[in-house]
């Protein structure tokens, strides 16, 4: 019973990490119709933003919750810049031609992310600082929950709660999903749809970073391919929960996140072996796409012509 | 990943047909004279960089040594130095271009064994000759009769750990968590299987793991529900210092076992204080009061900063004053009797001990297993375990490690070895009673 409830924390763990990745992906195709592949390396960039912030300010030395924070909410700002950045030289230019321009944009900004931190960061894996002092918690018997997951947990949960907030609460909120309706008639209502699709990218490279920050406390490696295998889970994740669906990342998220980790813990029992966790992930977008292609919480909605 | 793929694939087509371009039009006849160019490719950027950048460190520094005494019969070595990124593919890639394209005498690489095997079969086909400094999967030299090693084998080097999880740490009962893309740490996992269960030990537990695994939680719990006294994780240390960190915070207090692969500075860095407790197997001991060793790691630390040489480092100085012997012995840069020459190489004073290459063209030396300090980041000399046939010497416990039971060092490559006889082969059985007093087991106390 421990061992399942461990594995399970395991798992949502490394799902609140996909959930917010998701999140970026699928509010972009909401409301562009685009699947943005740089999103993954954003989150790269966000781990690699912290790392610096952190040895800069001197936080690595010396373990602290406002180290933390600054570190966190630095790391977010840094990726919104960059986010903004990649929609206004790469995918606005682009974006009156063919759907298909834009998302042969977006493999070529993925590259050019992942090469370029090649050189700029070096290929080697660098180790993230602890930047809390790391401490376990016994749940019961032999399930224990460590300080860096409770973390995962409460900043995850924190930002999709203020993402709900934004979206359907406030103005801005309320202009991104007219312009997700219909993007021309959001722009004859006066609304100012370049402000609102440059504030998505904001919003979803901050929340990517936020999942790179995260990650680091908890797996310290980080290296400029780390956002290739992970964003393409949260690509899954998305897909799987209906992609242009925020509750739907989130579900997505946490779906995959606790299926491939109960393939590592059981899988063994029924003759799989641990590392066809990616095999699942992948299984899994397939099954979906010809069962449910609108996934588990999306609608169908009539192509319009 | 696929792009990855695809983009490693399409290089490798373009350069192997340059490649073959330039060897069609290119001369034929290797001059002899001018500098001997020698080609040394590793990871220099990518997962296992710590490798790429210790063996280039080590192999530069004997270079420079053998120039500055007047170089090889006359000529100076001319290194030419390639990045792999630790990628099977750009490995082959990039030993091709040294073989045809910069008609290198001979090649020094890789660290990862599943990196050499990809370079290997190019400088087989090539007819020059492949000397790795430090790959330990016994399948590299099986490759072809120019592809050889200055180490010892994952066969001897799993069945050390074996031997000390149940002779020293008492263990009944371990748990493999290994790296399922690497065939290091599959001939690793299974050695230490084999040799654990001769000496009456059980694996209750089998995980495995990528490089780009996000976490390793989902392995380590199940194996906390299995409880194992010892875990063997022969893996390279950027995942390895993580799955410390993860198995301290599951509350795993079962010591850590590993080999080779560990050895990087970057370890302490991931795994930290989580790392107390754990063992390894090594090829030397930096603390070894011996004054060669203590030569290499003064003369080392000087040239680089003050860096502790690990044993990556010392394999490929020594692999390159290996290459520079044979070049001097053979007295010509031609492949075939170049050779000839490395296969001849015995009771070569090493820093990493005496190096007799056998008939399958490996060395036999003994390993030493190292206990890891988190304080002051240290690798503490435990005891040396020797290969088959040399006396059991250990200075803490006492066990009956090496005599005991011999480790089986399986010989599958006797076939090839003799479609080139050489003299060396005959003292194939010799070796083993060379390399008893080689490292003076009896100097290494404990510091």
């Amino acid at each position: 019973m421990d061992t399942f409830v461990q594995q399970l924390i395991n798992g949502l763990t490394i799902g609140s990490i996909y959930a917010l990745i998701a999140l970026g992906y699928t509010m972009v195709y909401g409301i562009l119709r685009l699947i943005n592949f740089a999103h993954g390396d954003i989150y790269m960039v966000g781990a690699f933003a912290g790392f610096f912030i952190a040895h800069g300010l001197g936080f690595a030395a010396e373990p602290s919750l406002v180290g933390f924070a600054i570190t966190l909410l630095g790391s977010m700002l840094v990726a919104a810049l960059i986010g903004m950045a990649i929609e206004r030289f790469a995918y606005r230019p682009v974006r009156k031609y063919a759907r298909m321009t834009t998302l042969i944009t977006a493999i070529g900004v993925s590259l050019l992310l992942e090469n370029l931190g090649v050189v700029i960061f070096g290929g080697a894996p660098r180790s993230f600082p602890q930047l809390l002092q790391n401490q376990n918690y016994t749940l019961f018997g032999n399930a224990a929950i460590s300080k860096s997951q409770i973390l995962i947990f409460s900043v995850s949960i924190a930002l999709m709660l203020l993402l709900q907030w934004i979206i359907y609460r406030t103005k801005v909120g309320t202009a991104m999903r007219a312009v997700s309706f219909n993007l021309n008639s959001a722009k004859l209502m006066g609304i100012n749809t370049n402000l609102i699709i440059a504030f998505t990218f904001a919003l979803g490279s901050a929340l990517a970073a936020a999942g790179g920050v995260l990650t680091a406390q908890y797996n310290p490696q980080i290296y400029p391919l780390m956002g290739i295998i992970t964003g393409l889970k949260a690509f899954v994740a998305a897909v799987l929960g209906g992609i242009g669906n925020i509750p739907g990342a989130v579900l997505g998220g946490l779906l995959i996140g606790a299926a491939e980790t109960f393939v590592v813990g059981y899988g063994q029992s029924v003759g799989i072996p641990s590392t066809y966790r990616d095999a699942v992930a992948f299984s899994i977008l397939i099954l979906v796409l010809l069962f449910r292609p609108a996934g588990l919480l999306g609608s169908t909605v009539q192509e319009k012509v | 990943m696929k792009r990855i793929l695809l983009t490693f694939a399409l290089t490798a087509t373009l350069v192997a047909n340059f490649a073959c371009v330039r060897k069609d039009g290119g001369p034929t006849v290797a001059s002899d004279t001018g500098a001997i160019k020698v080609g040394v490719y590793g990871d220099l950027s990518g997962q296992t960089s710590s490798f790429g950048q210790s063996t280039k460190n080590g192999v530069q520094m004997a270079a420079d040594e053998i120039n500055k005494a007047g170089g090889i019969n006359g000529r100076q070595i001319q290194l030419l130095i390639e990045d792999d990124q630790g990628q099977p593919a750009q490995a082959a890639t990039v030993a091709t271009k040294l073989v045809n394209q910069d008609k290198v005498v001979a090649l020094l690489g890789e660290v990862a064994s599943t990196n050499s095997l990809a370079a290997a079969p190019k400088a087989q086909e090539g007819k020059v000759p492949m000397i790795t400094p430090s790959s330990t999967n016994p399948k590299v030299t099986q490759v072809g009769d120019y592809i050889f090693r200055v180490c010892f084998i994952d066969s001897f080097q799993g069945a050390v750990m074996a031997k000390f999880a149940a002779n020293t740490l008492k263990a009944k009962t371990a748990a493999l968590l290994g790296d399922v893309n690497s065939d290091y740490s599959k001939g690793m996992s299974q050695y230490f299987e084999e040799q654990f269960n001769k000496l009456g030990g059980k694996i209750i537990m089998r995980q495995s793991y990528t490089q780009t695994d996000p976490d390793f939680k989902g392995q380590l719990t199940s194996i906390r529900a299995a409880n194992p006294d010892v875990i063997f994780v022969p893996g390279y240390y950027g995942q390895v210092g993580v799955i410390a960190k993860q198995a301290k915070e599951l509350g795993i207090n079962a010591p850590l076992l590993g080999g080779d692969g560990w050895d990087a500075p970057q370890l302490w860095e991931l795994g930290g204080e989580a790392l107390r407790g754990a063992y390894m197997a090594n090829h030397y001991s930096i603390d070894d009061p011996s004054p060669a060793i203590q030569k290499f790691v003064a003369d080392y630390k000087a040239r680089y900063n003050n860096t502790a040489p690990d044993a990556i480092a010392a394999l490929a100085y020594d692999a390159m004053k290996i290459l520079a012997d044979a070049l001097k012995r053979a007295g010509t840069t031609d492949g075939p009797k170049l050779r000839d020459a490395i296969a001849q190489t015995a009771d070569f004073p090493g820093v990493t001990g005496r190096i007799t290459i056998n008939a399958d063209r490996d060395a036999v030396k003994p390993a030493v297993v190292l206990k890891l300090e988190p304080t002051g980041r240290k690798f503490i000399y435990t005891e040396t375990i020797q290969p088959e046939g040399a006396a059991a010497t250990t200075t803490t416990s006492g066990a009956p490690a090496g005599s005991a039971s011999p480790p089986t060092v399986a010989s599958p490559a006797a076939g090839a070895s003799g479609t080139t006889a050489s003299p060396a082969a005959g003292n194939a059985n010799a070796n083993t009673n060379t390399n008893t007093n080689a490292n003076a087991a009896g100097a290494r106390a404990t510091p």
